[in-house]
């Protein structure tokens, strides 16, 4: 299931089909657009306007839709301090919502996947694992990822010190004039709210180096993160992943 | 592999430790001073730790903030729980399972404390053995942490004084006297200063033992799993049914003791039928052997009968089997054990139904006083109960296998997890 906020970096796109295809697997898309068409969610509007809230409707819905008892996902819990609480197989009630307060406490190797229909899981195979255990797997495996996590030049504007690439989805300030640079991703989410970092690490090695050298967080790029101390955690209890 | 980076990287070994101690004892302290020192604070932390500091006006960088987590989250009413933190020195990474050390949060320890390697208990070298110390080091014990390393702190407060440390150690050792821990150590620190965390204190030179960074790098987690007593819960059985693969049936799961090799005599449980490992494979490479806590696919040379929640073991070396089972019960929940009631259990692989036949006793785990004929287990109480199950468990005692020892119980009517319980 790919839950698409219509503003995804192309090459996330591309990467997807590539893999469903590969696969021979079923590919199920949940549509923001789709979400704001049928008035579920309200776009927002504004310089920070994102569609990284309104997926959170779209997720559910689909979700719901597709009777779906567990959705696995990458999240770990060193990227983020409402992550770095969650469980490796976390429960959602029949609206979605994560209960921080209340979850099941995980022991050992045990994992509770009892639920009530209408109920689901999240699942994070990969919780306990850091950025630098990723690289260091994919690299090891061989394990193809889209292609700009690695550098690359393109056009890009400042904005409150992150680096975003420019594209149809973001309105630029009359003060912040598009220039080329040679940037990759540390991590990818929707356009509006991922910013690039300044790299030449193209790479799995230059990867690996630069994280092992590198003086920010993962996440430190994610302005949706940012938008309060609680911002991950609030998303979460609505049922964002 | 095709890269030395990976090559050393993925060898490292991972040590995962709780940390304990009365508030204020030095915990968040002690957390923040271990990353710092070995470098492990990003730009952004440190920003935003910086900006916190001002923000309450204590001058300097308060390096509890970088984890106090926990207390910057009851004042902003974010959720209290068990929080992992993750770093790496050139020699291990690390897992710190940071727990608030609260009466009522005796949950969240005992969570904490049932994958970890080590414990670090802080005493304060002013006020000595507290209530608090002794219950954490009881849940230590009981949930089977190897190696429990007790940090004095505040040793700049007590004027490096080489007696207070030397009278703390001997209560702390009559103490723990009674305690299941291998193996337990003792050193005199200031996290504030910095004193023998990750640099050696040239203020103690009465002090010869290792810092507790060294011990964290260097203390000996190898024989901490099971590596004598084979036993392979069975999580999954693989049945492509493809051209290819027409008759392979492979049985996935994760080794939870001892080591198994290609041609091994095995025996299955229940079923007690015997056969022969024909190949085992990790991932998609055939290998000669596996252990824990490896993840591995095996087939047998005789085509038996086996699905999920069976057990594969050697055959002059079987756990014990029975429907009757004591643990010791550690309850979550604010609805009490219902002695007579009936829940659902999650054992390895195994899921079954039991019900509570008896409370043994209740344990005060500040004074480790057993109270006989008190039947009410609560949230956060300890007690010893008799369980019988619908089936047979295959187990060993905790003490002796963490994996095969363990057992949690399930609500049927709400699906909460209500208690985690260790055999005896
Ligand atoms: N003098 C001194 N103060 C310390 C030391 N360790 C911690 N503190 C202080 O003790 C107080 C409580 O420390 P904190 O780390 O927040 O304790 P926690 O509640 O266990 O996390 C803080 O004011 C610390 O600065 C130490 O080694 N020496």
């Amino acid at each position: 299931m790919h839950v698409d906020t219509g503003h995804n970096f192309e090459e996330t796109m591309t990467f997807r089909d590539n893999l469903v295809k590969e696969h021979g697997a079923k590919l199920i898309v949940g549509s923001v657009q789709e979400s704001i068409d049928q008035g579920k969610v309200q776009e927002e509007t504004g310089f920070y306007a994102s569609r990284n809230k309104l997926q959170t409707v779209t997720l559910l819905d689909t979700i719901e839709k597709h009777k779906i008892d567990c959705a696995i996902g990458g999240g770990r819990r060193d990227e983020e301090k409402a992550r770095a609480k969650e469980r490796v197989f976390s429960h959602r009630d029949e609206f979605g919502q994560w209960d921080p307060k209340n979850q099941r406490p995980e022991l050992w190797n045990l994992y509770n996947g009892k639920k009530r229909p209408g109920e689901h899981f999240r699942a994070f195979p990969i919780s306990n694992w850091t950025e630098m255990d990723v690289w260091q797997y994919i690299l090891l495996e061989n394990i193809p990822i889209p292609s700009i996590y690695f550098s690359h030049v393109r056009e890009v504007f400042d904005r409150d010190g992150v680096i975003y690439a420019n594209s149809s989805f973001m309105r630029l300030k009359p003060e912040e004039k598009p220039r080329q640079m040679r940037v990759r991703f540390r991590t990818i989410g929707d356009m509006s709210c991922t910013g690039a970092v300044d790299s030449p690490a193209s790479t799995l090695e230059e990867i690996i180096e630069e994280v092992a050298s590198s003086r920010v967080t993962e996440r430190g790029t994610r302005m949706d993160d940012k938008r309060s101390e609680a911002a991950m955690e609030d998303r979460k209890k609505e049922g964002y992943f | 592999m095709k890269d030395n980076s990976t090559h050393g990287y993925l060898d490292m070994d991972l040590l995962r430790f709780t940390t304990a101690g009365s508030v204020d004892d030095g915990k968040s302290t002690l957390i923040g001073r271990l990353l710092y020192d070995s470098k492990a604070i990003f730009d952004d932390q440190m920003e935003a730790m910086e900006k916190a500091s001002s923000k309450r006006g204590t001058g300097e960088v308060d390096l509890s903030l970088l984890t106090d987590g926990l207390r910057a989250e009851r004042e902003q009413g974010i959720t209290i729980d068990v929080a992992y933190r993750y770093f790496a020195t050139p020699k291990r990474k690390f897992i710190i399972a940071d727990t608030p050390g609260h009466i009522q949060y005796t949950r969240n320890m005992v969570t904490g404390a049932s994958t970890a390697n080590l414990a670090i208990i802080l005493v304060d070298a002013r006020k000595g053995i507290l209530e608090q110390t002794c219950r954490h080091s009881f849940i230590a014990s009981l949930l089977g942490i190897p190696h429990v390393v007790f940090c004095i702190n505040k040793m700049d407060l007590v004027d490096y004084d080489e007696a207070v440390f030397t009278r703390i150690q001997k209560e702390l050792e009559d103490f723990s006297s009674k305690l299941e821990v291998r193996d337990i150590r003792y050193i005199p620190i200031s996290a504030l200063k910095g004193d023998n965390v990750v640099d050696r204190s040239d203020r103690m030179s009465w002090y010869q033992g290792p810092t507790l960074m060294y011990l964290l790098e260097n203390i000996h987690i190898a024989g901490d799993l099971n590596h004598i007593d084979r036993r392979f819960p069975v999580q999954y059985v693989v049945r492509p049914m493809t051209e290819e693969h027409h008759d392979f049936r492979g049985f996935a799961g994760r080794v939870q003791g001892g080591i198994f090799r290609k041609g091994d005599a095995v025996q299955v449980l229940p079923s007690g039928f015997q056969s022969t490992i024909k190949t085992i494979s990790l991932g998609e490479r055939e290998v000669e052997e596996a252990f824990a806590p490896q993840s591995v696919v095996m087939t047998l040379v005789d085509e038996i009968d086996i699905s999920r929640g069976d057990m594969i073991v050697s055959p002059n070396n079987a756990p014990e089997s029975s429907q009757d089972v004591d643990v010791m019960l550690c309850w979550f929940n604010e609805r009490p054990l219902q002695p007579g009631g009936k829940y659902a259990l999650k054992h390895t692989s195994r899921d079954c139904r039991v019900m509570v036949k008896e409370v043994k006793y209740k344990m005060d785990i500040s004074t480790l006083h057993k109270a006989e004929g008190d039947q009410t287990i609560r949230m956060n109480d300890i007690g010893r109960v008799h369980l019988r199950t619908t089936v047979p468990l295959h187990f060993d005692k905790y003490q002796r296998n963490r994996y095969t020892g363990s057992i949690i119980l399930i609500d049927e009517g709400t699906n909460e997890t209500v208690a985690a319980g260790m055999i005896v």
